[in-house]
């Protein structure tokens, strides 16, 4: 099989291509802007569309009016963007229109810069913009899965008629690995609900204001119970050593493959280690970790935030566990030795 | 003027029902302009027959409902958006005729930035401006619209250019763009105006089915809620005192636009021709099947433009050619140091869990500053490739083997400095084995397309094997050469 050493950035790009994507709308960003990069050059080339928009709150708009046309629609962006896009999002949930976007995750608060945080999580994972609403949010550790989640992203969209996030971060995005592409191209499906400008689709409309309190209500239920569905339908995560861990770390995208190396290390010294690694972060593996929690010493969730999904943590496992925070902020990116040093160091304190 | 129900117009349902069941009435106020608006284009898309490929953008203002009376494709749009949504409905949808109809508030206001860059692109859409010079549906606030002296309820003595600045013109500011087609400022304020809005309406919409291009129809339009006044009234005032800000007429008519509207969809390519583009299923360079003495986690640091970060990348490549995992990551924020760019690279047989290099046991160096910041990183028994033309001291380090070879200097006498770094890494191939000779030569010409240089480079690997013939003894030890 062919393998392509590509950045996670291009990867997203090949993934979506080949998921059936035909439109990106999207405005430069560090460090993200590859993904735009990747898109000016395919899409075109691929007799699809692109086109830079003016901003982040036209993209995002851009990115509504092609899903309610029925197209497979992405953008690319990281946190001032996606801080824009909130707007949009909100809107694409109201009217559940499905659409794709990436975000690069950078280190914030304002500009801060382009280094690695993972910072956006509570935005991204608990309803970017206002209103009670969501999205499925994948979270990828390499290079493959950038492309592995933008190729199903859009059939999930679909499914659920939701925005599905890929939160990213600068180093998976910047990363080369090598990629193994898809060998098959989706195709974007007839959807009865969306806007085809022909007489079939004439009586569909696309919106999100409710008057009547009962149905606004009743939408909004309608939109939890989605996003409950989800739990129980397209909840996913990676297991490493968990069979008989004793110290389970929980993380995520670039943390997690730091981790993971923790993991061996840990192992190489005695110490029973593992990791669980959500792949969705929305729905969040909620069920596994409770399960996890009557068999493990201790969690440790290690993020690049001031401590974000640790709240989903100790939401899951009750307090059955107790569960540590090893946070970094501002770019600042923990070696493999810095961790294992810690847990042995936590551990010989007791 | 608030019933729509007299007009016979196919494009508006015969009763409201999304209003409620069998609602006769629209829901604008007595003598508002929006009504009177949404006839004249109902008609012109059943004139035009193109009330089956109408897509309808209604905004967020008192037309936010346009969706209970338009019989054809709708979607509500965000504060002041509807200009790029219509805009991607329009890259969509090629045969669609799209609308963006706006207030002031959604289109001068808010919406300013979409609106400008809708036109400035030459979006071959429609679109209704509902001038009122002031926020309807929110209460009566001032709009970017509301004239000088203007009593509002948030210029409760009247707008102030000093403070508020002055009434913007939206038709003014669109024709100042070189996209639009069309520009026309019309005004309800009696019955031939009327008449002229209707033939401005038409036209706008005519363009787009001509597929000429952005077409603007600025329309100055009664809220006599907000003016607090009579239907009446508001038509004088707005007669009297909006005309003369405001001037109606046509700024702007071309016979076609600036440029042909390109058929924004491309043509059809066929799936067969998508996944070439992509390359997938591309035939694989795989060359041999290397047994790797130890994980490699390399690190390659240098001055920008010394080919740092491609040679890494070079490196990885090989690795895949030699069915090995890796990883490749540039210097990056915090990783940053000494003004010179780092790029990690892990090889290994197992999948590579972090892929930021913080202890090298493989680093080569090309030039001083790389040294300096990276040496004291390398484990005890790792290897230090050094480009010692641009890196004149030795290596420090006595638990480390250390290769000096002055790679830019042997550059220079190829004829390309550029191909130092691939000096260094043959012997690198050499000395750690984690990649072949044989795969470096054919990855070489793969990864660079221009023809002289990759035979510069196919030189340079001779020059590095040669070097390490001469310099490295046949077993290797941890001595420094
Ligand atoms: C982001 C956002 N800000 C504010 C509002 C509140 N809002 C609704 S309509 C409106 C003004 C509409 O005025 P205009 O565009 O002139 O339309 P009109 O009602 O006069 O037809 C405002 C400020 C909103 N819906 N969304
Ligand atoms: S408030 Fe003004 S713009 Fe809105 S419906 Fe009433 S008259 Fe029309």
């Amino acid at each position: 099989m062919g393998q392509h050493l590509m950045k996670g950035n291009e990867a997203v790009i090949y993934g979506a291509l080949l998921g059936g994507a035909t439109h990106y709308f999207g405005y430069p960003i560090t460090p993200a802007s590859e993904i735009a990069h990747a898109a000016a050059d395919l899409f075109p080339r691929c007799g699809k569309h692109f086109l830079q928009a003016e901003c982040e709150v036209s993209s995002i708009s851009m990115l509504y009016g092609a899903a309610a046309a029925g197209a497979r629609v992405i953008t690319g962006s990281s946190g001032p963007g996606l801080s824009l896009m909130a707007e949009g999002l909100s809107y694409l949930s109201g009217s559940e229109l499905p659409s794709v976007v990436v975000d690069v995750q950078r280190a914030g608060p304002g500009l801060g810069y382009i280094w690695p945080e993972q910072s956006d999580y509570n935005f991204i994972v608990h309803g970017a913009g206002h209103g009670s609403h969501s999205g499925v949010v994948l979270a990828p550790n390499s290079a493959q899965e950038m492309c592995d989640f933008a190729y199903k992203a859009f059939e999930l969209a679909e499914r659920y008629r939701c925005t599905v996030f890929i939160l990213s971060d600068a180093y998976i995005g910047q990363i080369m690995e090598p990629v193994e592409l898809p060998r098959q191209i989706q195709t974007n499906p007839h959807k009865d609900w969306a806007l085809y400008g022909d007489e079939g689709s004439r009586h569909n409309l696309l919106s999100s204001i409710y008057l009547k309190l009962e149905e606004l209500e009743g939408h909004n239920l309608h939109l939890q119970a989605k996003y409950k569905r989800m739990e129980t339908e397209i909840v996913d995560f990676e297991e490493v050593l968990t069979d008989d861990a004793e110290y389970l770390f929980v993380a995520y995208g670039i943390s997690s493959r730091i981790c993971h190396s923790a993991v061996g290390e840990l192992r190489k010294k005695g110490v029973k280690a593992g990791m669980l690694r959500p792949k969705t972060l929305f729905p969040f593996p909620s069920v596994r970790l409770r399960q996890l929690a009557g068999q493990v010493k201790k969690m440790i969730v290690a993020e690049l935030s001031n401590g974000q999904m640790v709240r989903d943590v100790l939401l899951a496992v009750q307090g059955v566990v107790p569960v540590d925070l090893y946070n970094w902020m501002g770019g600042r990116i923990p070696s493999t030795e810095e961790i294992v040093l810690r847990l042995q160091k936590d551990l010989a304190a007791g | 003027m608030h019933t729509i129900k007299h007009q016979k117009a196919r494009s508006l349902y015969p009763t409201f029902d999304r209003k409620a069941p069998g609602a006769d009435v629209s829901h604008y106020c007595p003598g508002c302009g929006h009504g009177t608006v949404h006839n004249l284009i109902a008609e012109a898309i059943d004139d035009l027959g193109i009330q089956d490929r109408t897509i309808f953008c209604s905004p967020v203002g008192c037309s936010v409902f346009a969706y209970y009376y338009f019989d054809v494709g709708n979607i509500q749009c965000a504060h002041g958006r509807a200009p790029a949504v219509a805009s991607a409905i329009r890259r969509t949808h090629e045969e669609a005729i799209v609308i963006s109809y706006q207030g002031d508030g959604d289109l001068a206001g808010i919406g300013m930035s979409q609106i400008v860059h809708a036109a400035n692109r030459g979006e071959n859409i429609t679109v209704f401006f509902i001038n009122n010079a002031i926020y309807g549906m929110t209460g009566g606030q001032m709009a970017p619209t509301t004239i000088l002296g203007q009593n509002t309820v948030t210029t409760p003595a009247g707008r102030l250019a000093a403070n508020e600045g002055f009434p913007v013109g939206v038709a003014e500011i669109i024709n100042s763009l070189q996209a639009p087609v069309f520009v026309e400022r019309v005004s309800l304020a009696g019955p031939v105006k009327v008449m002229k809005a209707r033939m401005a309406i038409r036209k706008a919409l005519r363009n787009q089915v001509e597929k000429k291009g952005f077409s603007l129809v600025e329309i100055l339009s009664p809220c006599p809620v907000n003016w607090k006044m009579t239907a009446v009234e508001s038509r004088r005032w707005l007669e009297n005192n909006l005309e003369p800000v405001f001037p109606v007429g046509n700024l702007r008519d071309l016979p076609k636009g600036p440029f042909d509207q390109v058929d924004k969809k491309k043509a059809r390519i066929s799936d067969r021709k998508i996944l070439e583009i992509l390359g997938v299923g591309e035939e694989e360079v795989h060359t041999g099947t290397v047994r790797l003495k130890e994980e490699q986690n390399f690190k390659i640091a240098g001055f920008g433009g010394q080919g740092v970060l491609s040679t890494g990348i070079l490196l990885a490549n090989c690795a895949i050619a030699e069915g090995l995992k890796t990883t490749w990551l540039p210097s990056y924020g915090a990783e940053m140091r000494g003004g010179t760019a780092n790029a990690s690279i892990n090889i290994s047989h197992e999948t590579i869990g972090s892929p930021i290099v913080s202890f090298p046991n493989a680093l080569m160096v090309m030039n001083l500053p790389s040294l300096d910041a990276f040496e004291d990183t390398v484990r005890p028994g790792g290897a230090i490739y050094v480009n010692s033309s641009l890196a004149p001291r030795k290596v420090r380090r006595e638990d480390v083997t250390a290769y000096h070879i002055p790679a830019s200097d042997i550059a220079n006498d190829l004829g390309g400095i550029q191909c130092a770094s691939v000096i260094l890494l043959t012997v690198y191939a050499l000395v750690s084995g984690a990649i072949t000779i044989e795969t470096l030569q054919k990855v070489i010409p793969l990864a660079i397309k221009r023809k002289n240089l990759v035979d510069l480079n196919m030189r340079a690997i001779e020059v590095g094997i040669a070097w390490h013939r001469e310099n490295c003894p046949k077993e290797e030890k941890t001595t420094e050469v």
